[in-house]
């Protein structure tokens, strides 16, 4: 296959940046998205031209490394994966390709396509836990019975991982899906219920610092959320706040 | 054939000494034993004479004299020389006679003595401890936010250590243990199935055929049950049944079901628990958290590990760090195949280091190929993408055994639905009865190859093997059917019914594929391939973890301890909690309780300094060298060579040969490699280069480890040592760790052994038949 | 109180809140307003006692205004946050790809309302403002003859004068269209705001759908009834 890509440059972080075009060639159908962008990289140092600055690593769709705002969405056209899992049998020979990095004011670009998720991290640090110490003196696993379906929920609130592809799609650049799915997975489960109050403040009060906006509703995050991660969780975040205030 | 006999020990080429200088002479003796390569050893007669003076036919003479008598003094030196050949044939003889000391005295275990369940329980309460109060005085470098590094870090500072925690991604939480699918095994036995910590420790020995270290794996099992509670009370959501308790599954190797897991995702719910646990510290201020930067060098001062030299990716800044011990939990390298099923990140730079400054690396050559992998489709491919063994509980493994019908599938003129179900060989089941699709991870690798070899294997490549869920869907289908009181002959329906049960079970390993493959795998069986996954060997610790260097430790993949020759499913994990949740954090205080009254370590002395320069002279090295080739272009050719000739089986002939390639390669790496843009920058490429350099010196010890080990055992096969159906032969000479010392090139690397004993275990031949 | 606003949770939380008070109101004008199609006189009786009870005049009203006015300011504020958290924009971004238009145009719908609010004073309320406070009309058009009120009310007959004015009428038509865009991505999104999962099952969306079309549809209805019956 034969592409044109039109790829976001910028040098560093103070740096402007441009959208410039490249062609590439002989594109196998079978090759991942970021192989394809290996070739074109290949190609870039044999010429003398800098590679092109991408995140990834596991490259199998776990991690949350790789971003990239592909052809206008987060992690491409496809569904339910991360760019890594993207192939490029879901492109025609002869596409344009737009690759740009995740947008948003909290996530500043740092090279190319490369952004600083690290308020993701600060967020965390604010109360993404449960306060218990690794003594190894904990009661055993079995003493406290869980009901599976909330079990379930807690699992599926947990599998996250904190790409951000909810705040680059979100016309808002709201991290809320995020968050409420770390605060989702911990009000589910009683070990966590302890400190359920205290953690949706803080955890919310740090998003707010961070400079995210604010939750619109459109539902565009839940669609291109990799892991499939339900705007119920956003649900439960503004319930578990309303509890925390008002109770 | 041992012979003795004269050369003239030349300095420069024969052909630039006049006739009048004068040459040492000197005896050589060489040796050669039957296998062995041939050994010469030279020694100096400290006798000289005129070149026009050497007899160069002298060995054609009775009397073997070199010196002519044109020179003045030939008798008394020729009898000089004679005495000199008689004393060095003694001595030979001598040492002969002496057997060489098989264990060598610097590998001290540190196991403590007494009864194996105990062991753990009695040091813990022997150990020196640091008191609370001057824990705060005390730095800990902890690089790598694995399951390992992330936990031993969290857990060292909740205990009260300052640390400083480094990892290259851009947060913690994208450390590759992420990627760990399957489960965690602890020895809890809530399925009343007869498990025990004896049988976790049993099952984990013979798993790495007899090759790891008894206490070390003792202590393992123990732990294995804290494992599970920490994390259940750290909010990691494990799978539950309906009744609310915790469910488990069984994994290959063993007989019973001990494994806890998250559906296919165990491994980021462990990792984003010690993620959570970290930051909890980081909030509190007692972790500092260092994000993309790598380990660089690794900092002695006085012998002890006291700090490390790191590179911030983003800005290219060359830093120094100190602290009063240094953890490495940087994981395996396994990319030192190029393929294979680790993140593209993953390293062995920090390790490598490690052993630069003196720390041994143990049994390189034991890696762990993973049999359920999806096959290459190219050589545009980049990584390889693993599916969890516990897919074997239920998928059927076959290839056809008709050879003709493999060479149709291959071409694309039939699919493996045309293949009648006689003209199946579900291989592992005929070989392995007993254990059928759940053998071992390297036995049902090695037979995978053994049929793709014999040329058997499906897929354009040749390389893959079927993994058919036909009959699994029906069983459960038919299972479903009558739960619900339905016709259990309906085709149709029990397709239905039991698609549904392996969609539950399976779906986003399938979904996985799919997106892969572009093949449904509900319909058509799916296509599996072994890949290199994890390794075994790595720097060698004691019983406290620490390495040869004192004040460095090394934990989870990163060390050799605790899988032997091979590592069974679901012990990965384990691993790297119990080393960081609950072995580390109290061992690194025996040796910390002598550093209190240390204070700070200082970054402004020599030995940084020097480290630094040798750093940024590296860095700065790769910028300016400007050759012909990418990085990836030596990475892949390393690749190749470790796959073909140091993968799967192995032999003299083939790692000869890669001892030699690998060196090849890695003299043109140092004249032909580019690397793009500047040091002073977010540089990938200049990261890589790095990486590579390192993976190009282990992979020739890797060859040379595997060149010295005699035996087959566990991932380590060698074609001399099998029995005539192909079962891998171990040799009990070799029950021992192959530790390594640097000494410069790989070449020149020492070997120390460490010996093996079992006591509470019998060593038996590892069958699953 | 502040603290409270001070979190973006909170203050989509206080939008829902207006949004359904809105709403709920909206449903309530609409009833009165259709009894204007069947019976002039149901419909006099009632904006009568709505114009001139205290409690409606006192307290209800009084509610709604600010209630209004804080659902617009509120929009103003949480757009202007966002804007700011989205400040660089995608070179080529496929929004349609993963949510609606109306979930994505909020911002224009409401102003497209605001727009038509303003209008909708100009032609109403302020008219009954000036009647009841400044010439102190409490009857409604009524009045007083020999101690007995008589006459019609006025309310019907103003309502029948305005919509005989084509513009008006197209202007209300098209601003309806968008208080339907408006309500049918609002709806449900004051649900999920305010922390229920029921916004996104089955029943609800589709009573959001027969909401927000029945709704501006039927005030549409209205508006053209009376442009052609008058």
């Amino acid at each position: 296959m034969k592409l044109k890509l039109k790829i976001w440059r910028q040098k560093n972080s103070t740096s402007k940046g441009s959208i410039v075009n490249y062609d590439v060639d002989n594109i196998s159908p079978n090759m991942s998205f970021l192989e394809m962008l290996d070739q074109l990289n290949s190609t870039l140092i044999k010429n003398d031209e800098s590679p092109v600055a991408f995140d990834h690593d596991c490259r199998e769709g776990i991690c949350g490394s790789c971003s990239l705002y592909i052809n206008g969405q987060a992690h491409g056209p496809d569904r339910a994966i991360t760019t890594c899992q993207l192939h490029m049998r879901k492109f025609k020979d002869g596409d344009t390709i737009f690759i740009e990095p995740f947008r948003a004011t909290s996530f500043p670009v740092i090279k190319d396509l490369i952004v600083d998720r690290s308020a993701f991290d600060r967020i965390q640090h604010a109360g993404g836990y449960i306060s218990v110490n690794t003594s190894g003196n904990t009661q055993d696993a079995n003493s406290i019975p869980i009901n599976k379906t909330d079990a379930d929920n807690a699992f599926d609130a947990a599998t996250c991982i904190g790409c951000g592809a909810c705040v680059a799609t979100c016309k808002n650049s709201s991290a809320m899906l995020f968050v409420g799915a770390k605060i989702s997975q911990y009000a589910l489960l009683p070990q966590g219920k302890v400190e359920a109050s205290d953690r949706v403040t803080k955890m919310i009060d740090q998003m707010d610092l961070e400079g995210f906006g604010n939750c619109s509703n459109t539902g565009a995050c839940e669609v291109e959320c990799p892991k499939g991660i339900s705007l119920d969780n956003i649900a439960r975040m503004n319930r578990e706040l309303m509890k925390s205030k008002v109770l | 054939m041992n012979k003795i006999t004269y050369s003239l020990n030349y300095r420069k080429p024969k052909g630039e000494y006049l006739p009048d200088e004068e040459v040492l002479i000197c005896v050589r003796y060489y040796h050669k034993a039957n296998n062995a390569a041939p050994k010469i050893i030279k020694k100096s007669t400290g006798v000289k004479c005129k070149l026009k003076d050497w007899d160069t036919n002298w060995h054609k003479k009775e009397c073997r004299s070199p010196v002519k008598s044109s020179d003045k003094d030939f008798k008394s030196k020729n009898s000089l020389i004679e005495q000199t050949a008689k004393n060095f044939e003694q001595y030979l003889i001598q040492i002969q006679k002496t057997p060489e000391l098989k264990y060598s005295p610097k590998l001290k275990s540190n196991q403590p003595d007494g009864v194996l369940k105990d062991k753990w329980t009695n040091h813990k309460n022997k150990i020196n401890l640091v008191n609370p109060a001057n824990k705060r005085l005390i730095d800990i470098i902890v690089v790598g936010t694995g399951l390992a590094g992330g936990s031993a870090a969290a857990t060292l500072a909740e205990l009260g250590y300052n640390v400083k925690a480094f990892c290259f991604q851009d947060s913690p939480r994208r450390a590759h243990s992420i990627a760990a699918q399957g489960g965690i095994n602890a020895a809890k036995n809530y399925q009343g199935d007869g498990d025990s910590t004896y049988r976790l420790f049993y099952d984990t020995v013979k798993g790495g055929d007899y090759r790891s270290r008894e206490s070390n794996v003792y202590r393992l099992a123990e732990v294995s049950t804290n494992i599970i509670d920490q994390c259940v009370a750290q909010g990691v959501p494990f799978a539950r049944d309906y009744g609310g308790l915790l469910d488990n599954r069984s994994f290959g190797g063993v007989l019973v079901s001990r494994t806890f897991y998250a559906k296919g995702q165990t491994g980021q719910q462990l990792l984003l628990g010690a993620y959570s646990a970290m930051n909890r510290q980081i909030g509190r201020g007692k972790i500092k958290m260092y994000n993309r930067h790598e380990m660089l060098d690794v900092v002695l001062v006085d012998g002890k590990a006291r700090g490390i030299i790191t590179r911030n990716l983003i800005t290219g800044a060359v830093e120094r760090h100190s602290a009063h011990a240094v953890v490495l939990g940087s994981g395996g390298y396994g990319n030192v195949f190029y393929l294979s099923t680790n993140a593209m990140g993953s390293n062995v730079t920090a390790a490598w280091k490690a052993h630069k400054r003196g720390a041994y690396f143990a049994n390189p050559c034991f890696t762990q190929i993973h049999p359920t992998c999806i096959p290459v489709s190219g050589d545009h491919q980049s990584k390889l993408t693993l599916m969890s063994e516990s897919l074997r509980n239920d998928g059927r493994i076959w290839v056809p055994n008709i050879k003709e019908d493999a060479i149709s599938i291959r071409e694309g003129k039939i699919t493996p639905l045309d293949i009648l179900e006689e003209n199946r060989d579900y291989f592992l089941e005929r070989r392995y009865p007993a254990f059928g699709n759940l053998v071992p991870r390297d036995v049902a690798s090695r037979a995978a190859k053994e049929r793709c070899d014999a040329g058997f294997g499906v897929n354009a490549t040749g390389e893959a093997v079927y993994l058919d869920f036909a009959a699994a869907i029906i069983r459960y289908g038919k299972e479903e059917a009558h739960i619900n009181g339905e016709d259990e002959n309906n085709e149709t329906l029990v397709n239905k019914l039991g698609t549904a049960v392996i969609k539950k079970k399976y779906g986003n390993l399938f979904q996985m594929y799919e997106k892969i493959v572009d093949q449904n795998p509900y319909k058509t069986p799916m296509m599996i391939y072994p890949a290199v996954h994890y390794t075994m060997g790595g720097i060698w610790v004691d019983y406290n973890l620490m390495t040869t260097i004192p004040g460095l430790y090394a934990i989870g993949e990163a060390n050799f301890s605790d899988h032997g020759a091979n590592r069974l499913g679901a012990s990965a994990l384990m691993q790297g909690l119990a080393d960081g949740y609950f072995v580390l954090p109290y061992t690194i205080g025996d040796y910390l309780s002598d550093d209190i009254s240390t204070g700070p370590i200082p970054t402004d002395t020599a030995e940084f300094e020097n480290a630094e320069d040798e750093a940024i002279k590296k860095l700065n090295f790769f910028i300016n060298n400007k050759g012909k080739h990418s990085v990836d272009f030596f990475h892949k050719k390393l690749g190749k060579i470790m796959w073909n000739k140091c993968g799967m089986a192995r032999n003299s002939k083939d790692l000869n040969e890669a001892i030699k390639e690998i060196s090849d390669l890695r003299n043109l790496f140092w004249n032909e490699v580019k690397v793009p843009g500047s040091a002073d920058e977010f540089n990938e490429e200049l990261a890589k280069a790095g990486r590579v350099a390192d993976f190009l010196e282990l992979g020739e010890l890797f060859a040379k480890d595997a060149l010295s080990r005699e035996e087959s055992c566990g991932g380590h096969f060698r074609d001399e040592h099998q029995t005539p159906e192909g079962e891998a032969v171990r040799n009990k000479d070799y029950q021992f760790v192959s530790a390594w010392e640097y000494k410069g090139d790989p070449k020149d690397a020492i070997l120390h052994k460490e010996e093996l004993n079992y006591n509470d275990i019998e060593v038996k031949e590892r069958s699953y038949k | 109180m502040s603290v409270f606003f001070n979190t973006s949770i909170a203050r989509k939380i206080s939008m829902a809140l207006s949004a359904i008070f809105l709403m709920v109101f909206l449903l309530q004008h609409f009833a009165i307003n259709f009894t204007s199609v069947f019976s002039s006189d149901t419909f006099n009786e009632i904006s009568h006692f709505m114009g001139t009870n205290p409690l409606v005049q006192f307290v209800l009203q009084p509610i709604l205004i600010i209630g209004v006015i804080f659902h617009f300011v509120m929009g103003f504020i949480l757009e202007f946050i966002n804007h700011r958290s989205s400040k660089v924009k995608y070179a080529y971004n496929n929004g349609s790809a993963n949510s609606s238009w109306m979930s994505r145009n909020m911002i224009w719908s409401g102003l497209a309302i605001l727009s038509f609010m303003l209008l909708h004073f100009a032609d109403f309320w302020f008219p009954e403002i000036d009647a009841k406070f400044i010439q102190g009309d409490w009857e409604g058009g009524k009045i007083m003859v020999d101690g007995i009120l008589t006459g019609e009310y006025r309310y019907f007959t103003e309502l029948q004068h305005k919509f005989s004015y084509a513009p008006r009428v197209i202007f209300y038509c098209i601003a309806f269209c968008f208080l339907s865009l408006h309500l049918m991505h609002g709806f449900t999104s004051a649900f999920q705001s305010m922390g229920s999962t029921i916004g996104r099952k089955k029943v609800l969306l589709n009573l959001s759908y027969a909401y927000s079309i029945c709704i501006p549809l039927g005030f549409v209805f209205i508006a053209l009834y009376h442009f052609f019956n008058h």
